[in-house]
């Protein structure tokens, strides 16, 4: 792809993949080890390694004051770390190296930080310039129609809402059709119509075969949008897909539901592979399983054998947030 | 160093200089409160004054004329750094491929061509002004070679000077109004030397003129290269002094 071209498109578009030269050897786009950031006394980011893989979205969560914010920081070169190391885009990150990492990603912070006295195209056109982009015209033209603005061209920053201006700043993100981009917080303060557009977006930019790496709160979002996920609380609690994550945390359940309560319930439950089980209110029933697919046909013809009359029975779903809330729940615990 | 990115920064910051009511109201206003009230007294100078008092008179003018140099730069260019960190616009900016030393020069030239083309103008109306409405001794202390070749050379360094020293206070102000005041308080020493000058204290000669040209000169391209090592982005971004922790090999 020549530095002509307009490279940037939203969700859906069938526009090829040109980042495969910058991911790292190994297909890493991003490879961190043994990282720490120290501030003075106050340990921001302890002992982090990870990788994430070219083209994968990866999702970053962690509560406030976590250190997401500033390992994006150290992963842009904008900071240093106070020890490990890391290569972005196959390059060591290094203060010598910085203008060459910092030529193949992109960077969103939550706060858009646009020029409120230009327009939306000046905006653009000052950071077409900076990454030295052939045709900035019709490379902002097609930034802006895929984040939904092609008709804002014109209007003062200033005079934008704040979702608009975050548009702007994902738009300004993708001019420069990078490798890696890093999305810090990016539907922060969206409407939810303009924050499926923006997941539009995140998908359009994984079928190109751009690595997002994403820092966000919004633990639905990462579900919907993320290959993986990483929980940070200063040091990284884990990492992995959110399905991956939910396995490893919670035990498999099914849950149970009968019009009346069961007469003798450790008879029924008394089926190959369920482990445990525990009353939940009147007439339901957690049962803990080592295959919900596997257990259930026996659970139901066991109810059917005793009688019961079954409302519902429905495999046990934990959210992300269910696995988060563990795992930074147990960190302060323990702390 | 990209001359493209160079200029890239320049166009975006007069983009904004443009749009700025400070910007636009500090260099237009100030020249003519400057010229104004001393361009009356000139012309009010009788053909029959003495040379001492037509000296003094010129030297007033030559001294405000130098001022615009000293005194408008700094207030802008120490708004360039601290101003970005405030708005939230410094970050952006240092994610892109742009070395701190390209930027520092964007924004300094930037702030240097109008407020010399200020300068120049001023010091153009004021010559042609004694030329043709001043009295015959006016005229020829004012129209004196060296004073007026110091003039013009010393108008666009002493300006770029001053730019350096905003932009080194604002590479390290935590308040854009703070480092404005800071700027121009630092650029008042100057007006001392530039006084010496303006009132033939320090006769003007060519080789003199020429002399303190290169030297002012050399001080703007070592303060070029010294404000780009103090630009510490950790700091300017996280608020922090990185100077206290030690990051591994590489970073230093």
């Amino acid at each position: 792809m020549t530095s002509g071209e307009a490279a940037v498109v939203g969700a859906g578009s069938t526009v090829p993949g040109p980042t495969e030269q910058a991911a790292g050897s190994g297909g890493e786009a991003i490879a961190v080890e043994h990282l720490t950031k120290r501030f003075g006394e106050r340990l921001a980011v302890e002992d982090v390694s990870f990788g994430v893989a070219a083209g994968e979205v990866f999702g970053f969560l962690g509560p406030n004051g976590a250190g997401k914010t500033t390992l994006v920081r150290v992963l842009a070169t904008l900071i240093s770390p106070s020890a490990g190391s890391a290569r972005v885009a196959g390059i060591e990150l290094s203060a010598a190296n910085g203008l060459a990492i910092r030529q193949q990603i992109a960077v969103m912070p939550e706060n858009p930080g646009l020029y409120l006295r230009l327009t939306v195209s000046e905006n653009l056109e000052f950071f077409a310039g900076l990454y030295g982009l052939g045709q900035p015209r019709v490379r902002i033209g097609s930034a802006l129609e895929a984040v939904g603005l092609a008709g804002r061209v014109n209007d003062l920053c200033g005079s934008l809402s704040k979702g608009l201006r975050q548009r702007v700043g994902l738009a300004r993100a993708l001019l420069s059709d990078p490798a890696i981009v890093f999305l810090d917080e990016p539907t922060s303060g969206l409407d939810p119509v303009a924050s499926r557009e923006v997941h539009g977006v995140i998908d359009g930019l994984r079928s190109r075969g751009v690595t997002v790496f994403l820092t966000t709160h919004r633990l639905e979002e990462a579900e919907r949008v993320c290959d993986r996920v990483a929980i940070l609380n200063t040091s990284l609690l884990t990492i992995g897909r959110p399905d991956e994550l939910r396995d490893r945390l919670f035990t498999k359940t099914l849950l149970v539901r009968t019009a009346a309560p069961l007469a003798q319930p450790e008879r029924v439950f008394a089926v190959p592979g369920v482990e445990r089980w525990h009353i939940d209110g009147d007439g339901a029933y957690v049962l803990s399983v080592s295959d919900a697919r596997l257990v259930a046909p026996a659970v139901t013809r066991a109810l059917v054998a005793a009688g019961a009359d079954v409302l519902s029975l429905a495999e046990g779903r934990h959210s992300l947030e269910d696995v988060y809330v563990e795992l930074v729940d147990d960190v302060e615990a323990r702390s | 160093m990209s001359v493209h990115r160079v200029g890239t920064v320049v166009r975006k910051e007069v983009r904004e200089f443009r749009r700025n009511r400070f910007v636009i109201g500090t260099m237009a206003l100030l020249p003519l409160v400057f010229l104004t009230t001393p361009m009356i007294t000139l012309f009010r100078i009788p053909a029959s004054a003495s040379g001492t008092k037509a000296r003094a008179a010129v030297g007033v003018i030559s001294l405000l004329m130098l001022i615009v140099p000293v005194v408008i730069p700094p207030v802008i260019a120490a708004y360039s750094v601290v101003g970005e960190r405030d708005q939230g616009t410094l970050e952006p900016v240092l994610t892109a491929p742009i070395r701190p030393s390209e930027l520092l020069l964007g924004k300094a030239i930037a702030v240097f061509v109008p407020s010399v083309a200020i300068a120049y103008a001023m010091l153009f109306v004021v010559a042609v002004g004694i030329r043709f409405g001043a009295a015959p001794i006016v005229r020829s202390v004012f129209w004196h070679p060296p004073q007026l070749l110091a003039q013009l050379l010393f108008t666009p360094l002493l300006a770029l000077w001053t730019i350096w020293l905003g932009i080194a206070i604002s590479t390290r102000a935590r308040d854009a109004r703070v480092a404005q005041q800071l700027a121009t308080v630092a650029g008042l020493p100057l007006l001392g030397f530039t006084s010496l000058v303006s009132f033939q204290i320090v006769r003007p000669s060519v080789p003199l003129a020429l002399g303190l040209a290169f030297a002012l000169l050399t001080i703007d391209l070592a303060a070029w290269r010294f404000v780009s090592r103090l630009f510490d982005c950790e700091r300017l971004i996280t608020g922090r002094n990185p100077s206290r922790d030690t990051p591994p090999r590489g970073w230093r």
